[in-house]
């Protein structure tokens, strides 16, 4: 073997070997996001921080009850407000519209999807906040969902479109309407896609912290009222987490373990349901 | 794909032989409204969006015009603003992110796509997956309490003990500041890098890299001269995709980059980003001038994302399509 022929074979045993490395480093940071916070919110977390309000600054304990109650709200709004629009949205791009709408619509899609999340914040305090002269739930339920819009718009009308044309004739050949067939054949065929797809855009929303901060805001105690400024988990680590109280450093450990628990577990049940038997039938 | 709904049959063979009262009758007609409304509305929010940045930011951009973005003074008492510090913070942690996130990034999808056997790829793709669904206030968490320590601690000290003579790594360790952002900013990329990088060297010919290896090519010489730059406009695409997220990112970079409006040559100082002083000062503007130019500020975000964004797609959309245009022929 020739000197030359060794070097490049010894070149190219140490990049391959170095894009393990790559690889072995970025999957070993999430291995060590996962361990840190279980570690840390692991110790901190217990009943009174899903039970109790935030504790008066100053004084230790209490909880965020307030917050996970705050978060649902607004992920209850954002699901009530995007996921029909995304829903409905997409089955005219797949079942009805002609190519120059489609474009138009997606590519609008796009834009949205591409705002930074702090924009949409700005937005949905010009919109919402500055007619009520209020921050409120209502509020930080039009940012998230705003947000969630695009996401399942687009992965909707993929999974809509993945539907192969043999059941739509099929279905129409039996003298059923379109949008019988849509909503017995077509709808029913994709519906795992789509359950991912609105389960994915939940996930993502469920974290954001920007469009709330000057939307929904913030509350240490219990939001009675829609139009009322509520706690939300994200927004409360953000806050907690800058603070100088080492309990608040506490707490913002454990509600980081609640949120990122959910968030995994939503993507990991979305991913399984989509992997548990392709999203439609090969026909 | 666009011309797929059209090869999608109507109810009848032939064009407007059911009337449209027929069509309505059945619900076609009105389904088909419903769902058109829904769809438009989704452009008509789009478009308001843009409208009420615009409108948001009237008095600002005819105030000073051009003037904002060169000068640096940011002074609320004065009604003094000009966005220089934060336009130089922003880009400034997204290049750094990106001089770290992209040679890692490109090399995990290397990894992935050219040697991992399909299994272990898979597996770790999901892993990375997970990785960029974790939200960017967790990321900040790590970066206050893991990242800021680090930094003062061990590696501001050393990087200025070894190369201290460069102006980069000059100044007190604070902890926090440009370098501490960019790497939490790297942190968050990278799994964007990876998943896209991948999906678009997995769409290279199998026969480019047979050809290359026929030839007498190492693994690595195949992999880094023939398939590396066959799939380098995608890969271009996934840098972009992965700039515009770092250059929007709030949470993190406000919790870490020290939010101070200075611009300094060293990394080392902090500074402060577009989106961190919206985050922080967006609730506490008194005045119409103060709160129109932070929404000039989100106006000046906005079109920066949206730029790098359609960049990104057409740059992933071309490599796909050269992938697929070669496969067929």
């Amino acid at each position: 073997m020739s000197a030359r022929l060794r070097w490049r074979k010894f070149v190219s045993g140490f990049m391959l070997t170095m894009t393990g490395v790559c690889a072995l480093v970025a999957v070993s940071v999430l291995c060590f996001i996962l361990g840190y916070l279980v570690f840390h919110g692991g110790t901190s977390i217990g009943w009174n921080f899903f039970t109790k309000l935030p504790a008066p600054v100053g004084e230790t304990g209490g909880g965020m009850a307030n917050a996970i109650l705050g978060s649902a709200k607004l992920l209850f709004l954002a699901s009530l407000f995007g996921v029909p629009i995304g829903f409905f949205g997409a089955i005219y791009l797949a079942e009805f519209s002609g190519s120059t709408v489609a474009f138009i619509v997606r590519y609008a899609a796009d834009l949205l999807n591409g705002v930074p999340s702090i924009v949409i914040g700005i937005f949905a305090y010009s919109m919402v906040v500055l007619p009520f002269k209020h921050f409120s739930t209502l509020a930080g339920g039009f940012a998230l969902g705003l947000m969630m819009i695009p996401i399942t718009l687009r992965s909707t009308e993929e999974f809509l479109r993945s539907v192969p044309n043999a059941l739509r004739e099929g279905a129409m050949a039996l003298g059923a309407s379109k949008w019988k067939t849509i909503a017995t054949v077509i709808v029913p065929t994709a519906y795992r896609g789509i359950l991912t797809a609105v389960l994915l855009a939940f996930a993502r929303v469920a974290g954001e912290t920007a469009p709330l901060l000057f939307t929904a805001f913030g509350n240490r105690f219990w939001s009675h009222r829609w139009n009322e400024p509520t706690a939300s988990l994200p927004v409360m680590i953000f806050t907690y987490a800058i603070s100088p109280y080492d309990d608040w450093h506490r707490q913002a450990w454990a509600a980081g373990l609640v949120l990122l628990g959910l968030i995994l577990a939503i993507n990991i049940v979305a991913r399984a349901i989509l992997s548990r038997g392709s999203a439609v039938p090969r026909s | 794909m666009a011309t797929t709904s059209k090869t999608v049959p109507g109810a009848s063979p032939i064009p407007g032989a059911r009337s449209f009262l027929s069509r309505l009758r059945e619900g076609d007609e009105i389904a088909r409204m419903i769902t058109f409304l829904f769809a438009a509305s989704v452009v008509l929010v789009t478009l308001l969006l843009v409208f009420e940045l615009w409108r948001g930011s009237a008095l600002p951009r005819h105030k000073f015009g051009f003037a904002f973005f060169r000068t640096s003074v940011w002074d609320p008492i004065f009604d003094q603003f000009g966005a220089l510090p934060f336009i130089y913070g922003t880009l400034v942690t997204s290049i750094t992110a990106l001089l770290i996130a992209v040679p890692l990034g490109i090399g995990a999808a290397i990894f992935l796509a050219e040697l991992a056997p399909a299994r272990l790829s898979d597996t770790l793709e999901f892993f990375i997956d997970l990785l960029a669904a974790v939200p960017s206030v967790i990321y900040g968490l790590l970066g206050v309490f893991i990242v800021i320590p680090l930094m003062r601690l061990y590696i501001q000290p050393a990087l200025k003990s070894t190369l201290g003579f460069l102006p980069l790594f000059q100044g007190p360790a604070y902890g926090v500041g440009f370098l501490t952002a960019g790497i939490v900013l790297a942190i968050m990329v990278i799994p964007y890098i990876i998943s896209v990088s991948r999906e678009v060297l997995l769409s290279v010919p199998r026969d480019q890299r047979e050809a290359a290896l026929s030839l007498g090519s190492t693994h690595w010489e195949s992999t880094w001269k023939v398939v590396v730059p066959f799939a380098r406009t995608g890969i271009m695409g996934s840098i972009f995709l992965a700039l515009a997220r770092a250059l929007g990112e709030t949470m993190a970079v406000t919790m870490v980059i020290g939010n101070t409006p200075i611009i300094s040559a060293s990394l080392f100082s902090p500074g402060y980003s577009i989106a961190a002083v919206i985050a922080n000062e967006f609730t506490e503007a008194t005045g119409d001038l103060y709160l129109q130019s932070l929404i000039e500020l989100g106006l000046v975000l906005f079109l920066l994302t949206f730029i790098l964004n359609g960049l990104a797609r057409l740059l992933i959309l071309v490599t796909s399509k050269r992938g697929s245009e070669t496969a067929l022929a």
